[in-house]
């Protein structure tokens, strides 16, 4: 033992000596490797804890999350899901009484409905033989099922009540008003495109409710002026119940599998598709147009030139 | 009163949105107006003292000298969207949790719903179908709604109360929208949600819903008061009542914009096309609320009678 111990103190010993003091500096290199490896481990592991500070964290986050006002600007501007914000706003626009929340609040409803709409697709096949019974299937099979229903269902009458109260709080602070005419246009038609997706989704369960409610909203389109069988002028124009505009929306001169086919595409694809076109014209053209409007400070009469 | 009646009308799960557009809408507009009101005795103390707006940040809301005009959206602004996510959400799991959304039987074409109701924020429509043939309250009204929404800020040449609440500085857009909107709008969703029964017949809050009701309505039309049975007369005493409506509604429009000097000056910017459509657009509108009227109080059916379309 004495003479292992004095020849591993000996730098430079190994590769000398017999066999046996080989072997017992070898077991002394290595372990003196696993401890300065350890060490090694030890300082670098060290470094992880400061998860911030690492190559990964730093090539999918590419700016600093401290406190400095450059830093919480570039969080903002270099982040896809938030670019659409400014770095900076109105001090008072960050209340709640000015905005409600309202357009916000209706575009996550959007996100959740296309959320809990792509998962129903995975259940549901729009055709007579089995939409109703697919809703059954959702309702008492499928895991939390119901649930998902209920919340697709809620969401979209959640959604047409913030369009409206949105499109009310921007007509009672003016926000319509130059330069944001355009856009107040821009946010008519995803209003009406809102309540088109949820009427189009009415149909879908294939059930006494939806299959009047579209009966009877799409027999008005019977009446459309020129264009329809029973509107005026439309049978002097030669409109038939097999080409007028209702058999268009319908696929068919009754609410029949052309019809929920066609309520499907509508509702699962096209109608999603041209809101999420409009939405991004809306959004853009918030920050193009300087921001949201308000809170600004109140202007007097007498201080427009054009109003003396 | 049957309180069973109207239980089961509130309850109905689809029909709960509305019960909270009943207190949504006045909180929310009681919310804005108080807002304006606030902002509208800040414009009249500061237009009573000049000295003032020199110096004043024309806001009711608090401020400092030394804060900044401006915040960082993070963390100020997204902490709030996140919150309001989040708050969304729970209510939406909780509301999905405890109400189950309707699934009636199978679609039947041979059995007919009766009330046979459309979604509830349709129903402003469908109530208009009974002062108005289908091409108008389904097809006409509803398009025209859309366009002069839309052209909403192409007519409205008031420079004032750009960006905050005021009513004082607005009246006449506050009110007019007020009118279309809570009036209008809002008030035939309820009243198509908690007011028609089977057949789509006037049932009062509470009344018991009869399904076997007959009403005899011998409705009446324009000419049919004045003992018309022309065609060329009924055509000819229809246009005059619309031209009549038009040209009064009309006046009484522009005599209420004229009656105030600040109206007045607005109108003073607007060019003959922008005027014209404001008048064509409130006319309109108010063609609903006096069909209304003549509908539910005399029977009143049609204004113009001809064979291709009747008003």
């Amino acid at each position: 033992m004495a003479e292992e111990t004095n020849g591993s103190g000996q730098p430079n010993g190994n590769g000398n000596g017999n066999g046996k003091k080989g072997l017992a500096t070898l077991i002394e290199k290595a372990v003196a490797d696993g401890k300065a490896l350890q060490k090694r481990a030890l300082s670098e592991a060290e470094e992880y804890k400061d998860i911030q500070k690492t190559h990964l964290w730093k090539s999918v986050f590419r700016v600093k999350h401290d406190e400095t006002p450059r830093s919480r600007s570039l969080s903002v501007l270099t982040n896809v899901f938030l670019h659409l914000h400014p770095s900076k706003i109105n001090r008072d626009a960050v209340r709640y009484g000015f905005t409600w929340g309202m357009g916000g609040i209706t575009f996550y409803l959007f996100i959740v409905l296309t959320f809990t709409g792509i998962l129903l697709m995975y259940y549901y096949h729009p055709t007579k033989a089995d939409a109703f019974r697919d809703i059954l299937y959702l309702e008492h099979d499928v895991p939390f099922g119901k649930l998902l229903r209920n919340m697709h269902r809620w969401g979209a009458h959640l959604m047409v009540i913030t369009v409206w109260l949105h499109m009310f709080r921007v007509f009672l602070t003016g926000s319509y008003k130059k330069p944001r005419e355009f856009n107040w246009a821009v946010g008519v038609i995803l209003m009406l495109f809102t309540l088109l997706l949820s009427f189009t989704g009415y149909l879908l369960p294939d059930d006494q409710l939806g299959f009047w409610a579209v009966t009877v909203g799409t027999n008005m389109a019977r009446a459309t002026p020129l264009l329809g069988t029973e509107g005026p002028l439309g049978p002097q124009l030669g409109m038939t119940p097999f080409n007028d505009v209702r058999f268009a929306l319908l696929g068919g001169s009754i609410v029949d599998s052309n019809a929920l086919l066609r309520a499907y595409i509508w509702h699962c694809i096209a109608i999603p598709f041209i809101v999420a076109i409009f939405l991004a014209v809306h959004f853009w053209r918030v920050r193009k147009d300087g921001g949201i409007s308000g809170p600004a400070p109140v202007v007097l009469a007498g201080e427009v030139k054009e109003l003396k | 009163m049957d309180w069973g009646q109207l239980w089961r009308i509130t309850s109905t799960p689809d029909n709960v949105p509305i019960v909270a557009l009943l207190f949504l809408i006045p909180f929310y507009t009681w919310y804005g107006l108080r807002q304006a009101f606030a902002n509208d005795k800040l414009i009249e103390e500061l237009e009573k003292n000049p000295e003032m707006t020199k110096t004043h940040h024309r806001k009711t809301l608090p401020w400092k000298p030394g804060w900044a005009q401006e915040v960082h959206v993070w963390p100020f602004l997204l902490r709030v969207e996140f919150l309001a996510a989040i708050i969304v959400t729970v209510i939406l799991m909780v509301w999905s949790i405890t109400l189950n959304a309707p699934l009636e039987e199978p679609s039947n074409p041979t059995l007919t719903m009766n009330p046979s109701k459309a979604p509830w924020y349709f129903l402003g429509l469908q109530e208009m179908l009974v002062y108005f043939d289908p091409w108008m309250a389904g097809v006409v009204l509803p398009s025209l709604i859309i366009v002069g929404m839309m052209a909403i800020p192409y007519f409205d040449t008031n420079p004032l109360g750009n960006g905050y609440y005021t009513y004082k500085q607005r009246k006449f857009a506050i009110l007019t929208f007020c009118f279309g909107f809570l009036v209008l709008w809002i008030s035939m969703i309820v009243i198509g949600t908690f007011i028609r029964g089977p057949g789509w017949v006037w049932f009062w809050p509470g009344q018991t819903w009869d399904h076997n009701i007959v009403v005899y309505q011998p409705n009446k039309d324009l000419p049919d008061f004045f003992g018309i049975t022309n065609a060329w007369g009924k055509a000819v005493i229809g246009l005059a009542f619309l031209g009549g409506f038009g040209a009064v509604t009309g006046g009484a429009i522009h005599k209420w914009i004229m009656s105030d000097d600040f109206s007045k000056k607005v109108y003073q910017k607007m060019s003959l096309l922008q005027y014209a459509t404001l008048q064509f657009f409130l006319i309109t509108m108010m063609l609903l609320p006096v069909k209304m009227i003549l509908r539910l109080t005399l029977n009143f059916k049609y204004i113009l009678v001809t064979p291709w379309l009747n008003l």
